[in-house]
């Protein structure tokens, strides 16, 4: 019988590596980045990098049911589109099944912001955060992240790599700018005024 | 040992001296409730029940409520009042703070907007998810254990518990139109009495089925209660004897004026 590795990769120096890398990325079960994934494969983070880019031609997607993936800040396999429905025929993703309009605003706080505390939070929605914090928590998008400074300073928050991952981002830079959400304050100034006005008249 | 706690004497940073003098200064303004070191005090309270050596609850009950008022302090100064603070603005000003606000509050509102966009287009992408593998397990740190004392430990387990006790659940109460009679029998011979020497040899129950007689008493307005000071004897009138003692003694009004409670036939 034939003992020779599978030949899923073309001949390169890196070869051996792109195997050992590839199993690293099977049996971790979130994003690994270059440098904990050269630690683990005890190599050089140049090779590992070089070795991650011809794991990335091989999985890909179109060409294999596995696709590799820079997400969060790290690499990682995930299905491949064309198999979504049948993924999700076998399982959900309960992550983020019903996140509330609450919720996705405290989450959205938290990635902009962050870390940043309950009464912060509270005090931009108008409303307590409280249900929608532990929420979040408990689903694992937002995590502690020390406190604030001073006596009785409350619990920050921070947004995880879980989040990254659920929305797909490579990292937090992938969020769209925040000066181009939304209404300026010129602009609300301005219709405030405007109401008054005709409130008065 | 009702003065445990006010006489507890502190030795902190910020104060020493009595729990009393504490409370007075912080009062009036004269110490910064955030010098104070809470912890401290609780366990200069802790060491001077121990040094007694017995559980005065009392003394445990004062020391809690002082404390807590005392918590209570510190905690609102260390937040600030933020609707003094919008208060102090000018109208301009407010409707500035207002539109800044609004303006964070649209923000954050299309971004999650954004993130909805973007969750819905990410629905088909599947991945493993599961605890981070590199986070490292906790130890389960046990102390030396003796198999001696894990089987005496054992041994209590498996000990028969003590019977609970149901005497409470035979306790007969004596009706209240016992001591309606009672009481009405002592106001035909006497134009007033002491509720609490008449009370003062029955039993805890009785005493308090007796007070509720005589809160029928003043509710059918048949007498007249009044008591010096909180916790001073109560005084049983007729209510006639009561109307005729207002109107020749007002006087004694100045006296005890917040704490009689006759009722105008």
């Amino acid at each position: 019988m034939d003992s020779r590795p599978l030949r899923l990769i073309a001949a390169n120096p890196v070869d051996a590596l792109a195997r050992v890398v590839e199993a690293l990325l099977v049996v971790a079960t979130a994003p690994l980045s270059v440098a904990e994934i050269a630690e683990a494969a005890a190599d050089d983070p140049e090779r590992v990098e070089t070795a991650l880019g011809l794991l990335g031609e091989r999985y890909r997607d179109g060409r294999s049911g596995i696709v590799l993936e820079r997400v969060a800040g790290g690499y990682a396999l995930r299905a491949a589109r064309e198999a979504a429905e049948a993924c999700a025929r076998l399982f959900e993703r309960p992550v983020e099944r019903g996140l509330s309009q609450a919720a996705l605003e405290t989450v959205a706080i938290v990635a902009y912001l962050g870390p940043v505390s309950r009464p912060e939070i509270a005090r931009i929605r108008g409303v307590s955060a409280d249900s929608a914090v532990a929420s979040l928590v408990e689903r694992g998008l937002i995590a502690e992240a020390g406190r604030e400074a001073g006596p009785g300073g409350a619990v920050r928050y921070r947004v995880t790599a879980l989040f990254e991952r659920v929305f797909g981002l490579e990292s937090l830079a992938a969020l769209p700018r925040l000066d181009d959400l939304g209404d300026g304050t010129e602009a609300i100034r301005e219709r405030l005024h405007a109401v008054a006005e005709a409130r008065a008249s | 040992m009702p003065s445990t706690v006010r006489d507890l004497e502190l030795d902190l940073d910020a104060f020493e001296g009595p729990f009393d003098l504490l409370l007075t200064l912080l009062l009036k303004d004269a110490l910064e409730p955030a010098e104070i070191d809470m912890a401290a005090i609780v366990v200069s309270f802790v060491e001077r029940l121990a040094a007694r050596d017995e559980l005065d609850l009392d003394a445990c009950g004062e020391f809690l409520v002082l404390f807590s008022a005392l918590l209570e302090l510190k905690a609102r100064g260390l937040f600030p009042d933020e609707a003094a603070e919008l208060a102090e603005l000018e109208p301009e000003e407010a409707a500035e703070e207002l539109a800044r606000r609004l303006a964070e509050y649209r923000r954050m509102k299309e971004a999650a907007a954004w993130l909805v966009d973007r969750l819905a287009g990410e629905r088909d992408r599947f991945f493993r998810l599961g605890p981070a593998p590199l986070q490292p397990q906790p130890e389960r740190q046990l102390a030396p254990q003796a198999p001696a004392a894990l089987a005496e430990a054992l041994r209590g387990l498996a000990a028969e518990p003590p019977k609970v006790s149901l005497a409470h659940m035979a306790l007969r109460f004596p009706p209240v139109s016992q001591f309606v009679a009672r009481f009405r029998a002592l106001l035909s011979r006497r134009r007033l009495f002491d509720f609490d020497v008449e009370v003062s040899a029955l039993s805890r129950v009785e005493q308090a089925v007796a007070f509720l007689a005589l809160l029928e008493l003043r509710k059918a307005g048949e007498v007249a209660l009044s008591q010096a000071a909180p916790f001073a004897p109560i005084r049983v009138a007729r209510a006639g004897a009561a109307r005729a003692r207002e109107a020749g003694a007002a006087h004694d009004e100045e006296r005890t004026p917040q704490w009689t409670a006759a009722r105008s036939a």
